[in-house]
């Protein structure tokens, strides 16, 4: 299983200069890959424009969506946004593309949220290629794509257009549940060999305090939910090494670890606990 | 610190106790709406499991409550005027009265105010309010937890009777309206719980929704008379109910936390019930002692740890439950078979797990299966489809789709029958045209992505399959007909041992069979004449590989699947292959490991059919279990999941010095 790191790009205040120093950082290892999440309604940064940046200033480690909500994006700008970082980033793309779970962003983009599950299976069908978004350059080689979410339907999606699944977080059971869905999904539809799995985690070393405050605000959307997530952050080296050895045990391929407090020294400690 | 528990039953006096065992300063106050003796129902149910935990919780009470178990290691099951008997089950049982009786006292004893005849219509004062008021909970309306509370199973009575049953016992007693089923235990040393269980037809047809509450015990008492050795059946408030199956989304919301029955119910036919509300109270107790009361913290605590253990009890239950309600469509099995598909219901005992408690019964079951005293595991007994022999239930090499022409393909590397040739083993070819899932790219790309430059694809409509996919032409019926029958005939020259037709997944014949595709009345008229043409020219077993459900609103439901599969068995096929879904492509799947089991059962004991079933079955106990219980006659597994070695490489991980370098 490989490790990465999420970029600070949904924790408020993240600066140009952090956000490439992290990057950097990040790049030099031991890290496999820079996450980003997405959402459009919060002071978060747009995550093909912190892709688009962080590929500038790296030049080893994947650069991943986990997951961008397609929808919101007309199919054709979706495709050319991604086809261009994958191209700046000389084909380092991971495109995570999902629902979402916010409806508020759909209304804030202007984009009906209704008949979004038809609209995503468009977009993947259209990025898979072979149709007509083949037309829309640079070529799209080697980027790979995920698919999120929990639904009957998510994972039949993800068996039929995409290279693998993207759990959206939680215990190690949570992930091998769904991976087994998901696995059970590929072998329905027909697909050879296995699906990539990647998860992913938060953590939080030097302030778990303002960790917790972090993730009850972004996800006060969820109601209750917003105190379990914040439970859930991973605040010590024990906790992280016991997440991460749970992840490998349920058959996880990439695991993404997000900060909650962007300091560049949150990245060191995770180093540490992950050597 | 006061906390304010309302409800006295076992999950609030449980919690009360706890409490003051972790902190004699804290406050604990139990309100009760009924009397300190009034209780309904009769005997509950603990596991061994449970009985640890109690242990470790509270030793006081743990050595009241054991003192007066009973306890049994068995599950006797009475059947077509047999008893079967399956041991290593640890069980024990204790009545409710007395249960609430030790509780009550050790409340006292530990100093918990203890109030009866109280209801609660507002919000109480206190640190923490607790509501453990049962599946009808009061307190739950006094925030907002996204509560459902939906009917689950049959109808079902619960009675006590003074003949000590001295084990768990299922009787199952089918009467001219349709079967009834009841759940004994013993669980003092004069009395058993004894439970009738029958589903909405049968109870209709028996006329219970007129009788009073006396006629009603009398009419249950005449027709178990021989199991309960001519004692009596006692009320107590006895009448006729539908379980109540509660969820909530959250289970605190700001100081009030719901615990017990008031936040889960799970079916009793699989008793635990009282189980899932004690083992709440002791993680509800934990977590505010581990956090040091602080209310916010442990309440997420409690929640985070409770929820998925919930969850799985609940859908163990959920199965069990709907299994009462089809167990009259299991009547034709032979009682050993019957028992184990009991046993197995709800997914949480398996061919191996039993075989680990009772090898005594496994050995019975095998030698049954297998026809000798001493036989192999079921998925490597023998089995005979229309003259051919099948040496194990997994053994049947899938040939993958293969296609009647070149029009009919899926992908252009789809082998056609021409160019096909069959590999080594006991070979099953599968037969199929693609119709407007045809003419897409390969599946190593993806699923459903048409071709640029395809072929032209045809289906009963003109509507394309999925996105940018191609618009269907009419099919040539006569014609495909034609290339059926000749890929059949072809088949017997090369010596294939079983011939399928793929009417699943929304291929050409598939699409047929759904109202989401295809218009006509008679929506069986093409598929069937393709079945009896091609039955007419090849002499082996046929399997027919269908979509019993359509998983989708509007599409065929399992109960249509069923039909479906009947009429194919009246056409002559020897077996059906059961999947789901991919008729349309926003169908909406059920993925799990195991996921086709259940509609296999149904297809197999419903449609009396052979059937055949994969489904992401992965062990080969998932394949005797579901052989031996009669849910499948054969298996495909799919082994792929198996991964337990990787190249000594992988183990290296990049360091960070190794990348500077």
């Amino acid at each position: 299983m490989n490790v990465g790191v999420g970029l600070p790009t949904t924790t408020p205040g993240t600066t140009g200069e952090l956000l490439l120093d992290w990057a950097r950082r990040a790049d030099e290892g031991p890290f496999s890959s820079l996450g980003v999440l997405d959402r459009v309604v919060y002071d978060s940064l747009e995550p093909f424009a912190a892709l688009a940046a962080a590929a500038g200033v790296t030049s080893r480690v994947r650069l991943a969506t986990m997951i961008a909500i397609g929808p919101l994006r007309p199919t054709g700008l979706l495709a050319k946004q991604a086809a261009s970082v994958h191209a700046l980033s000389g084909g380092r793309l991971t495109l995570g593309l999902a629902v979402g779970a916010r409806t508020e962003d759909y209304e804030a983009a202007g984009v009906e949220s209704r008949g979004r599950g038809r609209k995503l299976a468009e977009q993947l069908a259209y990025i898979r290629g072979g149709v007509d978004g083949d037309r829309i350059g640079p070529a799209r080689e080697g980027m790979e794509l995920l698919v999120g979410g929990m639904s009957g339907q998510a994972f039949s999606r993800m068996a039929r257009y995409a290279d693998g699944y993207v759990h959206g977080g939680g215990p190690p059971r949570a992930f091998a549940s769904a991976s087994s869905r998901a696995q059970a999904a590929w072998a329905d539809l027909g697909r050879p060999g296995r699906p990539r799995l990647w998860g992913q985690g938060y953590f939080c070393f030097g302030d778990p305090d303002r960790g917790a405050a972090y993730l009850r605000d972004y996800y006060a959307f969820t109601g209750p939910f917003a105190e379990r997530i914040a439970a859930e952050n991973l605040t010590s080296a024990r906790a992280v090494k016991d997440f991460v050895r749970g992840y490998e045990e349920a058959g996880c391929h990439e695991l993404v670890l997000f900060p909650t407090v962007a300091d560049p020294e949150e990245l060191d400690r995770l180093a540490e606990a992950l050597a | 610190m006061r906390v304010e528990i309302v409800g006295g039953g076992p999950a609030g006096l449980y919690l009360a106790i706890l409490l003051r065992r972790a902190d004699p300063s804290v406050e604990v106050c139990v309100a009760e709406r009924n009397a300190p003796d009034a209780t309904f129902g009769w005997g509950v149910v603990f596991s061994e499991e449970t009985l640890g935990s109690l242990r470790d919780a509270d030793p006081e009470t743990h050595l009241e409550i054991t003192d007066t178990f009973a306890r049994w290691d068995r599950v006797d099951i009475r059947y077509r005027g047999r008893e079967l008997r399956s041991r290593g089950h640890s069980v024990s049982a204790i009545a409710r009265r007395r249960l609430l009786e030790i509780l009550q006292q050790r409340c006292r004893a530990v100093g918990v105010e203890l109030e009866f005849g109280v209801g609660v219509s507002e919000l109480p004062d206190a640190d923490l309010v607790v509501g453990a008021d049962g599946a009808n909970s009061v307190v739950r309306g006094l925030g907002d937890f996204g509560t459902k509370v939906e009917p689950e199973g049959s109808k079902y009575v619960w009675f006590g009777t003074d003949h000590v049953f001295d084990a768990f016992t299922f009787v199952f007693k089918e009467t001219e309206h349709g079967i009834y089923n009841v759940h004994a235990y013993p669980y003092d040393e004069g009395m058993s719980t004894f439970i009738v269980e029958c589903p909405l037809e049968t109870w209709l047809g028996a006329g219970h929704e007129d009788m009073s509450e006396e006629d009603n015990l009398a009419y249950c008492e005449q027709l178990f008379a021989r199991d309960l050795r001519g004692r009596e059946l006692f009320s107590n408030r006895s009448v006729w109910l539908d379980f109540p199956k509660v969820t909530n989304r959250v289970w605190h919301a700001g100081r009030i936390v719901l615990l017990g029955d008031a936040a889960h119910t799970a079916h009793f036919s699989i008793g635990s019930g009282t189980k899932l509300a004690m083992e709440d109270s002791i993680a509800l107790a934990n977590a505010l002692a581990r956090r040091g009361w602080d209310v916010d913290a442990a309440l997420v605590d409690y929640e985070l740890e409770r929820g998925p253990a919930v969850e799985r009890t609940q859908g163990a239950a959920s199965e069990s439950a709907a299994y009462f309600g089809r167990v009259g469509s299991y009547t034709q099995l032979e009682p050993i078979q019957f028992a184990f598909n009991l046993l197995t219901r709800s997914g949480r005992i398996t061919h191996a797990s039993l075989g680990l408690r009772d090898p005594r019964f496994t050995r019975a079951l095998d030698g049954w299966f297998g026809g000798a005293p001493v036989s192999p595991p079921p998925a490597f007994s023998p089995v005979e489809l229309r003259g051919v022999r099948f040496e194990t239930r997994f053994g049947l090499a899938p040939s993958g789709f293969v296609a009647v022409s070149a029009e009919g393909r899926i992908t252009p590397e789809t082998p056609t029958i021409d160019v096909w040739s069959p590999s080594a083993g006991q070979v099953l070819l599968q037969l199929g045209h693609a119709g407007r899932r045809g003419a897409t790219q390969p599946r190593a790309v993806g699923v459903d992505l048409p071709l640029a430059d395809g072929w032209p694809v045809v289906a009963p409509t003109r509507r394309p399959y999925g996105p940018f996919g191609a618009v269907p032409g009419e099919p040539d019926e006569a014609a495909i007909r034609e290339q059926f029958v000749a890929a059949g005939r072809r088949a017997d020259e090369l010596g294939v041992d079983v011939l399928e037709l793929d009417m699943a997944h929304g291929y050409l014949l598939g699409s047929y069979l759904s109202p989401l595709v295809n218009t006509e009345d008679d929506r069986l008229r093409y598929p069937l004449s393709v079945l009896d043409a091609v039955r007419a020219v090849w002499p082996r077993p046929l399997s027919v590989r269908l979509s019993v459900t359509d998983w989708h609103r509007r599409g065929n439901s399992v109960d249509d699947g069923i039909e479906l599969a009947r009429s194919m068995k009246e056409h002559g096929a020897d077996l059906i292959h059961v999947e789901a879904g991919q008729t349309v492509h926003d169908d909406r799947p059920e993925y799990r490991r195991g996921f086709l089991t259940l509609l296999s059962d149904r297809v197999r004991n419903e449609a009396r059919v052979p059937t055949l079933v994969g489904g992401h079955l992965t062990t080969i106990d998932d394949a005797n279990t579901a052989v031996a219980a009669g849910r499948a006659d054969l298996v495909l597994l799919d082994l792929t999941a198996a991964d337990i070695e990787r190249p000594l490489e992988a183990m290296k991980t990049v360091s960070r010095a190794e990348v500077s370098r």
